[in-house]
């Protein structure tokens, strides 16, 4: 791998050879801490390394080869990572699985990856593995961490860890060499081996196991590391599951490359606890946890005394005026200067230290998106938290938002050695050394994924702004083009819409039409306490939906979103062009939704075609009659003449271009 | 089917039975009356050496009675009662405790404003051998012995799963955390009998659950004999390995669960019959 920036000078590529370094170089410091008995249990790296290699011999001991496959289900433990390491050191490839995952999801994996050995965190694992053996015909061990409840089991195949240890101790105890021996083993190891195997949770059809290999794995950490300066001092908690890429990333990967301290939670729901004990210095965690923070927060605020509440406000005002700009480094009016350095004291300081995030240098946030509201409340409190966009298949960072680079609806530029590009359906594709080795056992996935001369294809439809960062728009086969050619993105535009309060449902139609136009449902409780206010008399969803300020409100929010497209030069070819509201709410019960209220759009596309027909044939207004489906079953119909609006569409901003080029 | 399949179904069943196990506590002809309300009237019934023994019977039948005699708080004015195969004198129920029975009872008894972690520990105090003097000085000993003890509490802590409520004071938590916090002071003792006096009343079927859980990994993992009480016919009788019924002070049935199950008195002073 010469050449490239993220190869360590001295040539430790894999992660058996790492730990070697590890134990060498930063030998006393804290490689990994749990917390165990009430206080945080802590191991240094050499001490790690000797626990690795005594599991690892002990592990050899009871046959596990070069090329087995080894799982490694359960919550995050320190042996269940260095187990990890103890496989690879044997040329072995460890499995992490979902340990929450349904029996029959686990069964498949771990029949589809052909486990041989499995390392499990305790009885209920254990009892999963037994109940799907008959589907898993090559599993022969099974080692357990946790001996509680069973103690009574039959141990010919089953085997705690201890005692696997403990096998490998005596071993190295009789012979000499044989610690000498085991590192050898390992010398021979290349980068371009498989480190591990992660099954993707697909959303569509089986898992399919991506395999990494260590310099996908080790190179793409070392650039993360230097990306965000990371080095040997950092803390960071690992309680996302082991079986995902970026956990096996943040607590593994890039934990060994800058031998920086993993420390793994007592349990699921001390996590609150745990983190503000440890206050890990880069921390990753998916929108909702950001969300239920701050909402506890809140929550706790609401009950606070009165001043408490006045200064939270107070301050809370301060910070989302100042904070962002102040962390962005932007020069801002001394008197705020001033006043956010009380508040960080009296308000921000306190709060941080509360959600345990007091030394966080850099967090990240990714797999959904979060809301601009919750993001900036972080930001504003001096947080450095930050969007990526990554991917199992890149071994997780394609793109990353640089520091003091942050716009809330762009998940940043490539990362280090990413290639970045948009093929002509829009969809983002990119090269890097993370991108995977292949998928276990299914070439015909891995030839749709990637293309032979490494381009890997997201599934993603995005755009790259002119600042150079990528902004993510829909599902890739959810994008579609107007008949001008122009790039048609049906849940983006959506999601503008649907970022007003007063608009609850968007559905956008223009895949193969000459112009976009949106179906919306208002949102009754925002609009209805509206109409309160402005003595608007209504009965019925029906009649406040027909009503004309309603329209004349709704008309505003669709040209402001126009407005916003006509900014982007990708999207500016589809603005809206015409609206109209429904006369009733789109509805699950009906088969408008989905059970997680997910807009059915072929379904909705079918049920008011007369309506679509009418968007698209230039009349003002439609009559229409709809059967509906009451709580209680009961059938029956609604009738209603919707009116329709033009719309005014802007002139694009300079750059415009269609999205085929 | 694979080697690591076909041997684990063969694992021996963990509760041998009881028939070689030795007698721990055993109650020979007791009667107990308050003035002139005979509560407990000539019983006998034995406890084995890790065995789950269930007390039943209807409201009234002298059930809780019968757990007091068990440890000392009431003396019964007739019978013997043998622990460990001495027959016992009258003694004091801290004198009990220091034998080794721990209970826990109908009704939460915890400090509701001390933490889950202190409660737990003043399960321990009968356990610490330095005195006032040392505990004052703190520094040398008394440390050492708190730091082991505490040791000890968090085993029981993680083996309740109340790590997440450590700091809390108990005072706080949901009634179905209190009960454990409860177990956990009695377990705590490391008794040779935990004497459990409705430990799931008022409880939701999660919580019950849990709480079968419990006592079941507790009797296992810990070998602790345990004498329950409890009104959860079903929890009787998946939970226990013999079960004593009383009616009106009397003892009417005492055999494997599915015995007294069938047992026609039984049936009777459930469903009521005239008496």
């Amino acid at each position: 791998m010469a050449g490239s920036s993220g190869t360590s000078p001295s040539g430790e590529d894999t992660f058996p050879k790492i730990l070697l370094r590890n134990a060498k170089v930063f030998g006393s410091r804290t490689a990994f801490r749990e917390k165990d008995y009430g206080i945080w249990q802590s191991w240094t790296w050499s001490e790690v390394c000797e626990e690795i290699r005594a599991f690892s011999i002990g592990l050899k001991s009871l046959g596990l080869e070069q090329g087995d496959k080894i799982a490694i289900v359960g919550a995050n433990r320190p042996r269940l990572y260095w187990s990890m390491v103890a496989a690879q050191a044997l040329g072995a490839v460890p499995v992490p699985v979902y340990s929450d995952s349904v029996a029959e999801e686990m069964a498949y994996v771990l029949g589809h990856a052909e486990v041989k050995f499995a390392v499990v965190e305790d009885q209920e694992q254990v009892d999963k593995l037994l109940s799907m053996s008959g589907e898993v015909p090559t599993l022969k061990d099974v080692i357990y961490d946790e001996i509680r409840g069973l103690r009574d089991y039959d141990h010919t195949h089953l085997h705690s860890y201890e005692s696997v240890q403990d096998k490998g101790r005596a071993l190295q105890a009789e012979n000499g060499s044989l610690a000498g021996e085991w590192e050898k083993g390992f010398a021979g190891g290349k980068g371009s081996d498989i480190a591990v195997m992660l099954y993707t949770s697909g959303t569509t059809g089986r898992p399919k196991g991506v395999m990494l290999s260590f310099d996908n794995l080790a190179i793409s950490a070392r650039n993360a590391n230097v990306f965000d300066h990371l080095d040997e001092t950092e803390e960071v908690l690992a309680y996302l599951p082991m079986a995902w890429i970026g956990d096996h990333v943040f607590s593994l990967a890039q934990a060994f490359t800058a031998a920086y301290c993993v420390n793994c939670p007592e349990g699921m729901d001390t996590i609150d606890v745990d983190r503000r004990e440890i206050a890990p210095t880069y921390f990753f965690a998916p929108p909702r946890v950001f969300e239920t923070l701050l909402t506890q927060i809140m929550v706790r605020m609401e009950d606070a005394g009165k001043t408490k509440r006045a200064m939270f406000n107070y301050f809370m005002d301060v910070a989302r005026k100042v904070g962002e700009k102040i962390l962005n480094g932007e020069t801002v009016a001394f008197k705020d200067k001033l006043l956010y350095k009380l508040g960080e004291f009296f308000v921000y300081g306190p709060l941080k230290n509360r959600m345990g995030l007091t030394r966080m240098k850099v967090g990240y946030t990714a797999g959904e998106a979060i809301g601009p509201e919750i993001f900036q409340f972080y930001r504003s409190l001096g947080l450095n938290l930050k969007q990526l966009y990554g991917q199992t298949e890149a071994s997780v960072y394609i793109t990353l938002q640089p520091d003091g680079e942050i716009f809330g609806d762009t998940v940043g530029k490539p990362a280090p050695d990413v290639e970045l590009k948009i093929a002509d359906n829009g969809e983002v594709m990119y090269r890097s050394p993370g991108v995977f080795v292949g998928y276990f056992k299914n070439d015909e996935a891995t030839e749709k994924t990637k293309t032979p001369d490494g381009w890997v294809h997201t599934g993603d439809a995005g755009i790259i702004a002119e600042n150079g960062h990528l902004k993510i728009i829909d599902r890739a086969k959810d994008v579609g083009k107007l008949n001008d050619g122009a790039l048609f993105a049906p849940k983006y535009i959506e999601n503008k819409l649907k970022f007003f309060p007063n608009i609850k449902e968007a559905v956008a139609f223009g895949h193969e039409r000459d112009m976009v136009a949106v179906f919306l449902n208002i949102d009754l409780t925002a609009v209805g306490s509206w109409a309160e206010r402005n003595n608007v008399n209504y009965a019925s969803y029906q009649e406040l939906a027909a009503h004309p300020d309603v329209y004349a409100m709704v008309e505003s929010h669709v040209d402001q979103v126009n407005r916003d497209l006509s900014r982007e030069p990708m999207m500016a070819g589809a603005q809206i062009k015409r609206f109209l509201i429904l006369h009733k709410e789109l509805d699950a019960d009906d088969g408008e939704l989905t059970r997680t209220q997910k807009v059915r759009r072929s379904f909705i596309a079918e049920r008011y075609d007369p309506l679509i027909e009418a968007l698209y044939d230039g009349s003002t207004s439609k009559h229409i009659r709809t059967e509906v489906t009451f709580e209680d079953g009961r059938k029956g119909a609604i009738e209603a003449t919707v009116e329709i609006r033009d719309m005014e569409t802007h002139d694009p901003g300079k750059g415009y271009q269609e999205a085929a080029e | 089917m694979n080697a690591f399949a076909t041997d684990m179904t063969t694992a021996p069943d963990g509760s041998a039975e009881a028939a070689a196990r030795e007698e721990l506590l055993r109650v020979d002809n007791v009667s107990l009356s308050f003035g002139g309300v005979k509560a407990i009237t000539d019983i006998s019934f034995d406890i084995l050496k890790g065995e789950i023994r269930a007390i039943i019977g209807p409201n009234g039948a002298g059930k809780t009675s019968m757990l007091n005699v068990i440890n000392g708080f009431y003396h019964p004015q007739e019978g013997t009662i043998t622990w460990q195969g001495k027959e016992r004198r009258k003694m004091k129920p801290y004198e009990a405790a220091s034998q080794g029975i721990a209970r826990t009872f109908q009704n939460v008894a915890l400090f509701k404003g001390m933490t889950t972690l202190d409660n737990i520990m003043s399960g321990r105090s009968l356990k610490m051998h330095r005195n006032f003097f040392w505990q004052l000085i703190w520094r040398g000993p008394a440390e050492a012995e708190e730091i082991e003890h505490r040791r000890k509490v968090e085993d029981i802590i993680d083996f309740l799963e109340i790590q997440a409520i450590r700091k809390t004071p108990v005072g706080r938590l949901p009634y179905g955390l209190q009960k454990r916090v409860e177990l956990g002071r009695a377990l705590a003792m490391e008794p040779d009998l935990l004497l459990l006096d409705e430990p799931m009343a008022g409880m939701n079927l999660e919580e019950k659950e849990d709480m079968s859980r419990f006592i079941l990994d507790v009797n296992q993992e810990f070998g602790t004999t345990i004498a329950l009480i409890e009104h959860d016919m079903g929890v009787v009788m998946d939970l226990s390995d013999r079960v004593v019924v009383l009616d009106y002070g009397k003892k009417i049935a005492d055999g494997p669960p599915e015995d007294v199950q069938a047992d026609q008195n039984v049936i009777d002073a459930y469903l009521g019959v005239s008496h």
